[in-house]
């Protein structure tokens, strides 16, 4: 379980982590943590809350940069590059490694400008954005529903139309990797379902991390899965193995719904 | 019995606060406009005073309360509000800032009169500005620095992490996350804030009584280094000091007015821009 776990030697590593701790403060929250993340797949990260997942996620884009009393050890790498290096900018890190957020949070802004705003601070040039714009929100299946309305106040938009906002936001930008943490538990089924489509419709295209606690949500959409526990990996590997065939007795409990 | 008759008790016991509360204001409008609403003309708010203030208009007074709410502001609102945002968004919660943000809890809580002497010490005397327009927009813009800094903090605080994250996760600095994103959610709450200060400090008489306010000039007052005529200590004046005061009591009441309709305003102006930004959102 502190090894390295390599999912599938044969695919190429996107976004990796070997022998990360981090503290808040005390508390000993990610504890020896190695974990790969195959390029172009959806990797799902599960467990109980409070196991570390999201803490996890955070870690690759950077961020914890700002919280007070974290402790971040170890090698966090986007292919060769070490997130952490003093050469790299946490700006061009977060353009490369996007994340979709657990509530969805437009900015309170026009629907255009929610996505333009991310460009224009990205240095893409003004004659380019519109094409973008379109093309992203059409990526994220939300042209038909906004493209005449493009002026309105994102947070006039339902709860999953917000959601696939951010997603759109994100692809705009043409990131290697997007972090997904829990993005439809705020959401109903349907709005769940659509941004599950879209997702299996992003693989195509990016590295997808997800962070689930619906194990259904799960199997339908990753490649892998990792189970945490407390901070540790206890299990990564195809998801159908996690679900059907668990090496370890905690994965096995978990995945049955026996506790968290 | 008593279950089902104390919550009527309690509603009557706070509509009875409300009340209090409200006809005092009631009675103060009411006095106001009754007595001062037949000196209110046109001629009353453009013209100079004459025949030592007991003619005239209040016209001077009027552009000088203006022109010195707006120093006020040019001084207060950028500073107030660098200070709140660094407060609240950079400085690491320590010791320091601690201390820091308790002395500026404390400075609201000095007399407007000290502000009026530290004023008077510091601007037009140390600094040689001499009563002036600019001297009592300093010290006025002192006297509003802490309300404005405690409010905007406040306001930002109530913005949730997940809007900062929102731009920071998209590449922004955080420096472009607090301009672009955070300032404008907060806006309703700062606006609020900076109107109230400035409103009141329109109507402050004591800080600005040694740092620049004379009780007439000849011209109207809005040149910065000139002493000015501003409506709260005119009033003042001609309330207590005037040698005639029964002769110009229906004046005093005109200038008291037109102070609380300046003030007002003032206020409608920003419940507008907050009205304007609330449907943006």
């Amino acid at each position: 379980m502190t090894e390295d776990v390599a999912i599938m030697i044969k695919e190429k590593t996107k976004l990796s982590a070997a022998g990360v701790n981090l503290w808040f403060g005390n508390k000993h929250v990610l504890k020896n943590v190695g974990v790969s993340f195959s390029e172009k797949k959806v990797t799902a990260l599960i467990g109980p809350s409070g196991c570390g997942k999201s803490t996890l996620l955070r870690c690759f884009n950077r961020m914890h940069d700002l919280a007070p009393d974290v402790r971040i050890e170890g090698k966090l790498a986007l292919e060769k590059q070490d997130l952490y290096d003093r050469a790299i900018s946490v700006t061009q890190v977060r353009k490369r490694i996007g994340m979709v957020f657990q509530k969805a949070n437009p900015f309170p802004k026009s629907i255009y400008e929610n996505i333009n705003y991310g460009l224009k601070i990205n240095d893409v040039p003004a004659g380019e954005r519109q094409g973008i714009i379109e093309n992203a929100l059409k990526e994220s299946f939300l042209w038909d529903e906004v493209k005449d309305d493009l002026k309105k106040p994102a947070t006039r938009l339902s709860g999953g139309q917000q959601q696939r906002l951010c997603i759109a936001r994100t692809v705009a930008l043409r990131p290697e990797v997007i972090l997904m943490d829990e993005p439809c538990s705020a959401l109903d089924p349907i709005s769940t379902s659509k941004v599950e489509e879209l997702i299996e419709k992003l693989r195509e295209q990016y590295t997808i991390v997800i962070v689930t606690h619906n194990m259904q949500q799960a199997q339908r959409v990753a490649d892998s899965t990792i189970f945490m526990y407390l901070g540790e990996v206890v299990e990564a590997g195809n998801t159908s193995d996690i679900f059907n065939n668990p090496q370890k007795e905690l994965t096995a409990n978990y995945v049955r719904g026996h506790f968290g | 019995m008593m279950k089902k008759l104390s919550p009527v008790i309690e509603w009557f016991t706070l509509l009875f606060c409300t009340g209090t509360v409200l006809s005092f204001l009631v009675v103060i409008l009411y006095d106001l406009v009754v007595k001062g609403w037949s000196t209110l003309s046109w001629r009353f708010i453009t013209a100079l005073p004459t025949q030592g203030m007991t003619r005239g208009g209040i016209l001077p007074a009027i552009t000088g309360t203006i022109t010195l709410t707006l120093v006020t502001a040019l001084v207060a609102v950028p500073l107030g509000i660098g200070c709140a945002v660094y407060l609240n968004e950079y400085a690491p919660d320590n010791w320091m800032t601690r201390l820091i943000r308790g002395s500026i809890r404390n400075l609201s809580g000095v007399p407007s009169i000290i502000y009026g002497l530290f004023g008077l010490a510091l601007f037009v005397q140390g600094m040689g500005m001499g009563t002036s327009m600019i001297a009592a927009g300093l010290t006025l813009g002192l006297l509003s620095l802490p309300y404005i800094i405690s409010t905007t903090e406040e306001a930002l605080r109530r913005i949730p992490a997940s809007t900062r994250e929102a731009a920071l996760g998209i590449g922004a600095t955080q420096f472009e996350s607090i301009r672009d994103v955070v300032l404008p959610s907060a806006l309703p709450g700062i606006l609020t804030g900076v109107v109230l200060t400035l409103s009141r400090a329109a109507g402050e008489t004591a800080p600005i009584l040694f740092t620049g306010v004379a009780f007439y000039i000849t011209g109207s007052s809005g040149f910065l280094n000139q002493e000015f005529m501003a409506l709260p200590y005119h009033l003042y004046m001609l309330s207590t000091q005037h040698q005639s005061i029964e002769e110009v009591r229906p004046l005093a009441y005109g200038t008291a007015l037109v102070l609380i309709i300046v003030v007002f305003l003032l206020n409608l102006t920003a419940f507008y821009i907050r009205y304007k930004h609330s449907n943006n959102d």
